[in-house]
């Protein structure tokens, strides 16, 4: 008996704690979003495309970032599955913007390394980037090529080329923009920004 | 009709058929488009998930470059691309220290004055369903059209502002204006899984599996999109979901847009129907 009281004082302990809130705050800060009134209805879990391979269900991760389990939260893989289809957003009754959260989760997670738990995901975001800001826009047959040696498979798809070709739709060279260097400006003032700020 | 064109980079290559067939049925409708010139990448889903910054001040770049046309409205096809255009007006509008930031990215202003229109809305709202019907010189009479939305063009409604988010028609009054009937189907939202389908194939395979199930239980002969993304995920992959699931759908997918061309006396090259990978001459054979 006395164990149990003990265990519940210690749950409340959690559930209390002064800093507790300051993980959602700190979302709330970056993008405007108020976790804190997510009331747990799970409509945005159930209505999720991407459910079936999140480990941590989105409500579960809209809870556990309202627990302050910040290290948790920033390490899970929802938001490396989340396809930001916005149907959870649409349909929350609370209105939360969850993609918004989202976003934050997945810009924190990068700023501060945490482990990614769907490395294909990362590679995809860093190398479509590298490609735009080499040539202004994204060379998609050079993405694709790229992609699939980050993920050191480098024949993955390899049977759709021909049938693109065929169809004309792969361009053999990338279009690269006039400004190019506007282009690399906007991409290096972004950074100088960002890292002012941190 | 005026607008600045941005066709985005889907539409130079994989998406070829998208900005033939936009400026085919645009060219019938009276809709002048003037490509924004030396137009840069909106960054689309990797620059969002990255840094936040980034992805306002990348299309910001092109809202600029609108402004400095003359021009006031912009046209993007790519739903991917007009919904970044549209985040980024919409928040330099509302937080003037982010607006500051991006102008400081940019090295120049933004007055704010663009507005970014979604092509089915210039179609449906701007040249009106009276005149559609009559530029039709050959209705797609008897053709059975699944309209398929995805997410971002109803998605998030506040952003989107078009159309009924759970059940959208405007694809649907337009298909039926150029003569075609539509179904009623469950998945006209639904997403198709198109951002895994480079890096985690089979995970869209699966989304991809349902939409296309969807469009032939309810006995389309076609899927048509408003989306480079979603065409080339539900077209490319139809012999690999045949391999994944033993069913193989050969259900062609077309822009709207396409079959709007085919409608007002576009030839087949002029909307790019030969780029299409699932062959649909077949189900338009009789047009
Ligand atoms: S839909 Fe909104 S309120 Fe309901 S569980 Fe999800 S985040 Fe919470
Ligand atoms: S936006 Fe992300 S979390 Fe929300 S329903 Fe879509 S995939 Fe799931």
């Amino acid at each position: 008996m006395r164990n149990k009281l003990e265990e519940a004082k210690n749950i409340m302990k959690v559930a209390v704690k002064e800093d507790t809130t300051a993980f959602a705050k700190e979302i709330q800060r970056k993008c405007g979003q108020d976790v804190l009134t997510c009331y747990q209805c799970r409509k945005c879990t159930m209505g999720c495309p991407m459910a079936f391979r999140m480990e941590t269900k989105v409500n579960e991760l809209m809870r556990a970032i309202q627990l302050g389990l910040r290290d948790e939260v920033l390490s899970a893989d929802t938001m490396w599955w989340c396809v930001s289809c916005e149907t959870c957003a649409t349909r929350c009754p609370q209105g939360i913007e969850i993609v918004e959260v989202m976003d934050v989760l997945r810009e924190t997670a990068i700023k501060e390394d945490y482990y990614i738990p769907v490395e294909s995901i990362e590679a995809f975001h860093k190398v479509f980037l590298r490609s735009v800001e080499a040539y202004g826009r994204l060379y998609e047959m050079g993405f694709a090529m790229d992609l699939n040696l980050m993920l050191k498979d480098p024949l993955k798809d390899a049977d759709l080329g021909p049938v693109m070709m065929a169809k004309g739709k792969l361009k053999l060279r990338p279009h690269k923009v006039k400004d190019l260097k506007s282009v690399k400006k906007l991409f290096e003032n972004v950074r100088k920004l960002e890292e002012s700020r941190v | 009709m005026k607008y600045a064109y941005y066709p985005g980079c889907s539409l130079e290559s994989s998406a070829k058929e998208y900005d033939l067939s936009i400026r085919a049925c645009c060219q019938y409708a009276g809709v002048d488009l003037i490509e924004v010139p030396d137009w840069i990448c909106c960054g689309a889903s990797s620059a969002h998930a990255t840094s936040h910054l980034l992805s306002i001040a990348l299309p910001a770049k092109t809202l600029v470059q609108t402004e400095k046309m003359g021009l006031h409205q912009i046209i993007a096809p790519c739903i991917a691309c007009l919904t970044r255009l549209k985040v980024a007006d919409m928040e330099m509008e509302e937080h003037g220290d982010l607006k500051k930031d991006v102008e400081t990215v940019l090295e120049s202003t933004y007055k704010g004055s663009v507005r970014v229109r979604n092509i089915l809305d210039v179609f449906l709202n701007d040249v009106g369903l009276e005149k559609i019907e009559k530029t039709v010189t050959t209705p797609l009479t008897g053709l059975k059209v699944a309209c398929y939305y995805g997410c971002l063009l109803t998605r998030p409604p506040h952003i989107a502002q078009f159309d009924d988010v759970e059940n959208p028609h405007s694809m649907d009054d337009l298909m039926r204006a150029i003569g075609a009937e539509t179904v009623d189907w469950s998945f006209k939202t639904d997403c198709c899984g198109v951002s895994m389908s480079l890096a985690e194939t089979d995970v869209a395979l699966e989304l991809t599996n349902k939409v296309l199930e969807g469009a032939r239980d309810a006995g389309a002969d076609c899927v048509a999109v408003a989306c480079p993304l979603c065409q080339s995920n539900l077209d490319l992959r139809q012999k690999a979901i045949g391999n994944k699931f033993g069913v193989f759908y050969d259900m062609p997918i077309l822009y709207f847009s396409q079959l709007m061309g085919l409608a007002f006396g576009a030839t087949t090259t002029d909307v790019g129907l030969e780029k299409v990978i699932v062959n649909p001459f077949p189900v338009l054979g009789a047009i």
